[in-house]
């Protein structure tokens, strides 16, 4: 497939209350592949560009279920099946004593997909992105708030949506280059 | 961490970050000090030294692998000496820097926002000073792996009913989990270092670990309810932790070791440690480099209070100790509370009860609370304190149990004193290279602080 020469169109504010006044419009107007970027989360930004859930915490439960089991699961085969233990007749099955491994196994498992299904949901690492390519999208980790239309959105075309963004009264406005 | 700090409630505290500051002049002055401050000569003296402490540590361990645990002082009845001390000791200040990262963040107390970064490193380098010691006392080192359960030709597996194997579970979890909490906050702040960094090889590395973040707002939400879930996870876990350093001890019957009030002190314990050392890095950090600004008075003020508080449960627990050596009527635990008062280790335990007890009720004092200079004298102290309750737990239990036959005395070697404070410089030297080469604040938490992140929908 041939990529689109032009990945979005780019607007630049100067305020999170700007960007998400901004995310809305845009939004509203029936814009539906859009972006948002600030340098820090700002509460509700997401919602506004139409995303309200994501699946760390399912991913988060599912790894934390796995771990849990393979702790127990694990001290069972050792100490009951593969390697039992006489110890004056006490029973190998000894659950008490293998609920502290049991519960850091859970929190090790949970953790660690906490982290990897974070960045895995995220596709990251990416070290090349189209929006790398705005000089000024430097400043998105400083002090300013952006704002794109994904060229690959149903109502995208070049002039309409540029008219539209400087209806929302940005600093800048630039075409991303894919 | 998405509440701004408001100021509705009229009061006369400091502020958690002074009036005047905006996106840009915060991540100036925190970037700044990796990417532009040149590196002074003091900060060279003092890398200089903790780093030639580090060489004396490899020094003493080389030795160690080479002679044996002989060259220590620890010996029948005292099998445990120096190496558990300062494993317990390590492990706690770690826990100060999980209670202000995690515990803290669901507790929504801001001001964290500005301590948690580096008090996350100081867990990370206070784990890895505590990991040495297991390691190394196993007497033969180069099997410490045989700790964990993997399968292998002698068809021999680990005993899951011993606290020591809970403890190999909860250090590596703990371990893990604080160097991935540390390294998923620091992310936002590499992208901020990366746009930033004018040298090459700065923006390669950095870029590097940035993994290619770019602050959109699908990211943030999965990156904010990811965060918080660590936070989740990482309270019960860091409570737990040091619930099962005490296991240790209490599961066994030794008088002194065998008590119900172990998890719980040892924890407020390892929190009270923990506080004391994040001032005693916090009050230079903020003087050096000039972060008055984002460290403040209400910081310290704070501090000091999770440490009177955190301290007069570890009275606690030292009140029931000796209350329970007189209630149970058992004559070995009367001995033992006796043993500290009046025995050869009278000397350690009454500095312990002055070191942990009597001095730092000064707290109470505001004056003494908002001085930099006496809390950090005050840390220090309870440093001390802190590193002699282990001392007296581990020791004084140990020589003298049920059998007056086979008691006996402890005399630390210079190879044991060589290895706990080459620890010591271990860690600093950790802390040197990370204020240069890492934002020792985190940038974007501190961003989310300021009246202009506060949004109206």
């Amino acid at each position: 497939m041939k990529r689109d020469p032009v990945y979005g169109m780019m607007a630049e504010f100067d305020s999170a209350q700007a960007l998400i006044d901004a995310a809305k419009h845009t939004h509203e107007a029936g814009y539906q592949k859009i972006d948002a970027y600030s340098p820090f989360p700002i509460e509700g930004l997401a919602e506004e560009i139409g995303f309200h859930h994501n699946a760390v915490p399912l991913v988060v439960l599912i790894g934390g279920i796995i771990g849990g089991l393979t702790g127990y699961l694990m001290q069972y085969w050792i100490s009951v099946i593969d390697y039992p233990l006489n110890v004056g007749g006490k029973p190998t099955h000894s659950w008490p004593a293998f609920i502290v491994i049991t519960f850091e196994m859970t929190i090790l498992f949970a953790v660690i997909s906490a982290v990897f299904g974070m960045l895995a949901l995220n596709g990251l690492p990416m070290p090349y992105h189209p929006v790398f390519n705005v000089p000024r999208f430097a400043l998105a980790s400083k002090d300013r708030f952006f704002l794109i239309v994904f060229s690959s959105d149903p109502k995208y075309n070049p002039a309409g949506t540029r008219s539209f963004l400087e209806g929302l009264a940005p600093r800048s406005i630039s075409e991303v280059p894919s | 961490m998405n509440e701004p700090y408001k100021t509705t409630v009229e009061d006369d505290r400091a502020p958690v970050i002074e009036p005047g500051h905006t996106f840009g002049t915060v991540t100036e002055k925190i970037s700044a000090i990796v990417l532009t401050r040149p590196a002074s000569n003091g900060w060279f003296a003092g890398f200089g030294i903790a780093f030639m402490l580090t060489m004396m540590m490899l020094y003493a361990i080389g030795y160690l692998f080479l002679k044996g645990i002989g060259i220590w002082g620890s010996t029948i009845p005292i099998g445990w000496g120096f190496a558990i001390v300062n494993f317990v000791w390590w492990i706690g200040i770690g826990h100060a820097g999980t209670l202000i990262s995690a515990i803290l963040l669901l507790l929504r107390q801001s001001w964290r926002n500005s301590i948690n970064r580096f008090a996350e490193a100081m867990t990370l380098f206070a784990v890895a000073c505590a990991g040495i010691y297991p390691a190394i006392h196993v007497g033969r080192p180069w099997l410490a792996y045989w700790l964990f359960p993997y399968p292998n030709t002698m068809r021999l597996w680990p005993q899951f009913r011993s606290p020591l194997m809970w403890d190999v579970f909860a250090v590596s979890t703990y371990a893990t989990t604080s160097a991935l909490f540390w390294f998923i906050g620091l992310v936002p702040d590499m992208a901020t270092l990366r746009d930033r960094a004018t040298h090459p090889a700065a923006r390669l590395i950095y870029g590097a670990l940035s993994m290619g973040w770019r602050g959109s707002a699908r990211h943030w939400h999965r990156y904010e309810t990811a965060y918080l879930l660590l936070a989740g996870l990482a309270t019960p876990l860091v409570l737990s932790v040091h619930t099962v350093v005490s296991f240790d001890f209490a599961i066994g019957i030794v008088p002194g070791w065998h008590t119900t009030i172990f998890p719980p002190y040892f924890v407020a314990g390892a929190i009270y440690s923990g506080f004391a050392m994040v001032l005693m890095l916090a009050i230079p950090i903020r003087k050096i480099y000039g972060l008055e600004d984002f460290i403040t008075e209400r910081h310290l003020q704070n501090s000091a209070k999770v440490m009177l508080a955190t301290g007069l449960i570890v009275a606690y627990g030292y009140g029931i100790e000796a209350f329970m050596g007189w209630y149970s009527g058992d004559r070995y635990d009367a001995f033992t509370i006796w043993n500290r008062l009046h025995g050869p280790y009278a000397v350690p335990y009454w500095s312990l009860l002055a070191c942990n007890i009597f001095i730092p009720q000064l707290l109470w004092i505001r004056k003494l609370r908002t001085s930099p200079l006496a809390l950090f004298l005050l840390s220090g102290v309870i440093l001390i304190g802190m590193w002699l309750e282990r001392f007296i737990i581990v020791v004084v239990s140990l020589h003298r149990d049920f059998l007056t036959s086979s008691w006996g005395m402890y005399y630390p070697t210079r190879w044991d004193w060589m290895t706990y404070i080459g620890t010591i410089g271990m860690f600093l030297a950790a802390m040197f290279l990370f204020l240069r080469l890492l934002p020792a604040i985190s940038i974007f938490e501190m961003r989310t602080l300021l009246p202009e992140a506060e949004v109206k929908e």
